[in-house]
Order: C-alpha cells, then structure tokens, then sequence
C-alpha cells in the first residue's frame, strides 16, 4: 500500500529532515509513527500524500510513485487518503456540518446522498449535535474529531493522521484511539504519528521509531 | 452519482451567494463596468442613429444613365426591363429627352437660349434608384452599368456618400478604440476582483487541493464569477443606454415636432445586445482566467 525505497528529504536551506527511510506498510496494516518533535514525523507523512516529494528514493501509494506522479493525477490520489493534520485545517467561515461535506463537493456527490454520508461521519466521532457550530466554537478535541469526520467521509482506503492526540487528555486521546481502531477493523489502512509512548502501550501495534529522520531499529 | 449539470448549477447557485455576500462591493464592480461599457456602445448607438439619420434626410443617391443617340423604342423597352429585374436596382424611372428638354427650360431659366435650338441635344435617359446605399457597392452598380451597350454616359454622385462614409468611418474607428480601451479596463477590474477573492479564501483552496480538489474544481467558482459579472456589467451598460435614450427621445420629440419630422433614436437590435452582453460575458471570464491563472498556482499547501 505505502512503500519508502531509500527516501531522503531535504528542505530548501539545507536541512535534512528525512535520511535514508526505507519500509513498507501492508493494506489494512495499522502503524503508529513515533518520534520526538521534529524527528520527521510530519514530514514523512506529507511525502506520502504527496505535498512534500522526496529529494531522492521513491516513495509509492497505491502503486503510484509520488515522484513522477502528473499534476493532473494528483487530486484523484487524494481522494483515496484521508487526511488528520496537526492544526486541523478546519475552515472558519463555515459550520462542521459543511466542513465535512467538503470532500464531497469536491468529488461532486450529489447533495442528499452527502447530507447521509455526512451525518454518518459527524455521529461517527460523536459530533452529530454539533454539526450547525462553526469550528472556531469547538474545543480542542472536538475540533480534532471534525478533522477526523472530513477524513472519513469520503471513505478513503488510507488514512494518515499527523499526532491527532497531540495536545488533547488520556481521556480524549483514548477515545480518537478507539475510532482510529475501528477503521482498521473495517480493513483502512493507517498511519497515525504520535510523540506519546503512552499511546503505543495501550494500543500495541507495529511502530515506526523515527529519530533525526533516521528509522530506529 | 457524479453528474455534471450537478456540480455546475452548484457553482451558479455559490457564485450569486457569492456575490450577495458582499452586495455593496458586487454593486459597485457591476455599476462601473456598466458605465465603461456603455460609452462605447452609446457611441456605437448614436453612430447607427446618425448613420440613418443622414441615408433618411441626405436622400436617396441615384445612378444618371444617358442613351446613345438613336436608341430605338424598342431597345429602350427592352433595356428598361432588364434594369428593372437587375438585383441591385430597387427602382427606375424613364426620362424621354422631350421631358428633360422641357424640364431644363423650366427649372433653368433658360427658356431663350432652349428655345433657340432647331434640334433637342439632351439624349434620352434613365434614373436608378439602388437598393444599397453606401458607396462601394454604388460604384461596384456604375461600373457594371458603364459595360452595358447604348449606355453612353453612367453618372453616380457619389461625393456625399463617400463623405458620410469618411465621417462614420472615423466615428467607428473612435468608438473601436474606447471600446478596446474599455473592455481592458473592464478585464482588469476582474482581473483584480478575483485576486482578492482568491486571497481572502487562501484557507479554503488551500484545504480543497489537500482533499483531492482538481484545479478545474478550483477555478470554476472564479471563473463563473467573473463571467455573471461581466453579464450583469453588461446588462447595465444596455439599461443605462436604455435610459438615455428614452430621456432623449423625450426631449427630441418636441425639435422633431418643429421640424415635422418624426426622427427618434434607436436602441441596439436585439442581435446586437446579445453580441453586447456575450462579449462583456466573456470579458469577465477572461479577467478570472487570467487572475486565476496567475495566482492560484501560487497556493500550495503545506
Ligand atoms: N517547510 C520546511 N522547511 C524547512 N524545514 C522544515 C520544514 N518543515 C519541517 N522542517 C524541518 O524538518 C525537521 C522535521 O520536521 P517535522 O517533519 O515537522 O518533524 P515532526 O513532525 O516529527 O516534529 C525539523 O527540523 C523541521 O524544522
Ligand atoms: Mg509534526
């Protein structure tokens, strides 16, 4: 599903964020991504969706390298992921229930069969009475779970989710937890970025150890 | 599931929300377009207006067409007919060399030296009135005219026609460079409209690119944008000359009235709003491509 191949990422300016990755992940795996701040996390999880491109190395989702990858191809490819970031992305100039229809604009549903898909996905992560708030009235992890439901919506085959329990309680981070959980059960495959070792206890799993944007052993 | 006219009839129905959104702003851009727009196309209605103002009072131009000297009555028959079954003549009219003759002495005052003469010199000869008016195809009707046999003498006063034509000629030119002028202008107020617009929802393209939005997506609330306010701008320009006119119709009733004439301007054909309305259309579409092709690349995400 998700394969690195010799993957180095340096930004302009020199730094080199990511060295010599290579891994791959298998559909309907889930995988946790650790590793202090500015190990690399982030930036691994950007080649995958193709914002960031890797300086060297292939990186390949769904078979597609990301490297030589068309602009023109690039939309349709994420549409099969969906995206968790760190700060949300959440637009305020509209309410949660339009925020997850995002997506489904974008793919051009039509509005009835979004309206359902859309409250499935808010009910999912527990914000069905919320749907007419705007984002910018929602606490932390609610926010964070709006962000999930926009993900989810679109029923995507990936799911890559960029610390999701970064700044929220054990209580709140448990409960992200179990929904990330019954997406694997339902066979997406996920790769979720924690700096958290207290996560990867309660939910063992593979994990990958990043360090200086080196892969630990 | 994923129909087309869907997605479409979504973006119109988004781009008048839009526009609604911030009425005064959207009023404003609509008015000032209208008003770039209406001074050439005023200027290209009064040139029509003036155009047949002149074919109405400067009269109708005539071709002069003297016989040879012996033309027999049946030729004369003959000739008469075949002119009048000629596609460019509307109509003719026979002058026997008896008529004129008289004619001449009557209108010149010189009925002793007419008088004098033993013998009529003035040839027999036909006045044509032609369908078109203006001087090319005038002169395209003297030359074919001056081929035919018995013709002796083929006589276009075209000076006047040639000098409406010189006069409209550069009244169009005039109103073809304020409208070239104009229609930049107009390209730019769009032009700009959308740069801030793709600004101020930097947020939003940016998330749709990150959920699969394709750039076609992406453009084409922008470009419909620009497109109904081109339209709307287009619609007012014809509305504002709609209400000059009506104002100077009412006032020139009263001139028209001492003149005894029943003269009143004309607004545009309806073809010729349509090509006004299409053109200022597309105008505003341009200045949204442009804009967006300018900046939308510019928003990436990160
Ligand atoms: N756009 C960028 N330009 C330059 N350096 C960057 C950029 N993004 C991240 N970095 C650097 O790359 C390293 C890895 O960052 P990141 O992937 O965000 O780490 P993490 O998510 O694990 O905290 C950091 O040192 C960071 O400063
Ligand atoms: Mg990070």
């Amino acid at each position: 599903m998700i394969k690195f191949n010799q993957v180095y990422k340096r930004y302009p300016g020199g730094h080199e964020a990511l060295r010599n990755l290579s891994f791959e992940i298998a559909e309907g795996e889930m995988v946790f991504l650790t590793g202090h701040s500015g190990a690399g996390k982030s930036t691994l999880l950007k080649l995958i969706a193709a914002i960031e491109r890797p300086t060297s190395g292939s990186v390949v989702v769904k078979g597609q390298n990301i490297k030589s990858l068309k602009g023109g191809a690039l939309p349709y490819l994420r549409r099969n992921l969906g995206l968790i970031f760190q700060d949300h992305k959440l637009l305020f100039d509209r309410n949660a229930f339009d925020n997850v229809m995002l997506p489904l604009q974008i793919c051009g549903f039509d509005h009835r069969e979004s309206a359902k898909r859309v409250r499935a996905a808010l009910d999912k992560v527990g914000l069905l009475n919320r749907e007419k708030a705007n984002p910018i009235a929602l606490s932390g992890g609610e926010q964070q779970r709006l962000c999930i439901a926009r993900a989810i919506v679109n029923r995507p085959t990936i799911l890559l989710a960029d610390e999701p329990t970064g700044n929220l309680d054990t209580e709140y981070s448990g409960e992200i937890m179990n929904i990330f959980r019954s997406f694997h059960q339902v066979g997406v495959t996920l790769l979720v970025s924690t700096h958290d070792e207290t996560i990867l206890r309660q939910f063992p799993g593979r994990a990958l150890a990043l360090k200086h944007g080196e892969l630990q052993p | 599931m994923k129909s087309a006219t869907i997605q479409h009839v979504q973006v119109i129905r988004f781009t008048l929300q839009r526009l609604l959104h911030t009425p005064v702003a959207s009023l404003l851009n609509i008015l000032v377009i209208g008003i770039a727009l209406s001074l050439p196309v005023g200027g290209y209605v009064l040139l029509k207006n003036v155009q047949g103002l002149a074919e109405q009072t400067a009269g109708t131009p005539q071709i002069s067409v003297f016989l040879a000297a012996g033309t027999s009555q049946e030729e004369i028959t003959r000739i008469s007919k075949e002119l009048k079954e000629h596609a460019a003549i509307d109509h003719i009219e026979f002058v026997p060399r008896d008529l004129a003759l008289k004619q001449l002495q009557l209108s010149t005052g010189l009925a002793d030296v007419v008088g004098g003469l033993t013998q009529n010199p003035l040839p027999d000869a036909f006045v044509i009135y032609p369908v078109a008016l203006d001087a090319p195809k005038l002169e395209l009707l003297r030359d074919d005219l001056r081929s035919w046999p018995r013709f002796e003498h083929v006589q276009l006063d075209s000076a006047w026609a040639h000098k409406l034509q010189a006069i409209l000629r550069f009244g169009r030119l005039a109103v073809l460079i304020l409208a070239a002028m104009l229609s930049f202008a107009l390209v730019a107020i769009t032009f700009n409209t959308i740069r801030l617009q793709i600004l101020t929802q930097r947020d939003e393209i940016e998330v749709a690119k990150l959920i699969g939005a394709t750039n076609g997506f992406i453009r084409r609330p922008f470009l419909y944008f620009g497109l109904v306010q081109g339209l709307l701008g287009g619609a007012t320009a014809w509305l504002i000359i709609a209400c000059s006119l009506l104002l100077l119709n009412y006032n020139l009733a009263e001139l028209a009235q001492l003149y005894a004439s029943n003269f009143s301007l004309h607004h545009l054909t309806p073809g010729d709003s349509l090509a006004l309305l299409g053109f200022s259309a597309y105008l505003g579409w341009l200045g949204a491509w442009l804009s967006v092709s300018q900046h939308l690349w510019q928003i990436e995400p990160k």
